[in-house]
């Protein structure tokens, strides 16, 4: 089995490439390979803790809770997090914060690096 | 030990967006990450703008006083004082007519390294040599 890096940039609502990462590590994830997920730009708000999940806006929670519990590491830039208005305390449990050299440390170790990139 | 070689392509302009803006920051970011390796472990990015990419490099940026943040000037010249190699696409300064001497360098920081402007054909050569491309 191998290791994917993921950088996941784009914000949660408004773009279908969020959901697609999602998808892409949960899958990854269930056949095996070892999973890193680094949030950065407007992807890093999705660490918010008690997202209501309304039918008309995509949600970050429900997967991101899954995916750690399949062993997925998955790191926000906490930089980029708090100026947001995003504090750790209100994060989701589990989740790491980090600065950019985290990314650069699972690229490091990964196989394979996927880049999706927000707006 | 082992050097994994990156390259971060970036090819949309820094104040459009902000994706562009965090490859320089990621780019930088090289100088640290040594923290969170093994003894000897080394990443090595290089940064090669293209496209809509090099729009938002020339000097004499000025973006602290109207909105209060860095400029990715210098950003670009903050990477060349660490060492970092920067390339930006020939063809595509000559595309959006900027000559090669509106491209700042970081003499004024002391730094060693400068811009390589170069054919794309050798952007090409770097993403074939590196381990990982990352677009941005």
């Amino acid at each position: 089995m191998g290791v994917l890096t993921m950088g996941v940039f784009p914000g949660l609502v408004g773009s279908g490439s969020y959901d697609f990462a999602m998808k892409l590590a949960k899958a990854a994830a269930d056949k095996g390979h070892v999973v890193n997920i680094w949030f950065s730009g407007n992807a890093t708000v999705s660490v918010k803790a008690h997202q209501k999940h309304l039918k008309d806006y995509s949600t970050g929670e429900k997967y991101l809770v899954e995916l750690l519990e399949k062993g997925v590491e998955i790191c926000t830039c906490e930089a980029c997090t708090i100026s947001r208005g995003v504090q750790k305390t209100e994060s989701i449990a589990k989740i790491q914060w980090n600065a950019m050299h985290w990314y650069l440390s699972k690229i490091h170790c990964a196989d394979r690096v996927l880049q999706i990139g927000g707006e | 030990m082992a050097d994994v070689k990156c390259a971060f392509i970036v090819q949309r302009p820094q104040y459009k967006g902000e994706t562009s803006r965090l490859a320089l920051t990621h780019a930088l970011s090289y100088q640290t990450v040594e923290v969170l390796l093994d003894d000897g472990d080394t990443v090595t990015p290089s940064l090669c703008f293209v496209g809509e990419g090099v729009l938002g490099i020339s000097k004499g940026q000025n973006a602290m006083a109207p909105y209060g943040i860095n400029s990715s000037e210098l950003h670009v010249k903050n990477c060349l004082l660490v060492d970092l190699d920067v390339y930006v696409c020939k063809e595509d300064l000559e595309k959006y007519g900027i000559p090669e001497d509106q491209l700042p360098d970081a003499a004024d920081m002391e730094a060693e390294k400068t811009i390589n402007v170069v054919p794309f054909a050798e952007i090409e050569k770097i993403m074939e040599e590196a381990k990982h491309v990352l677009f941005f």
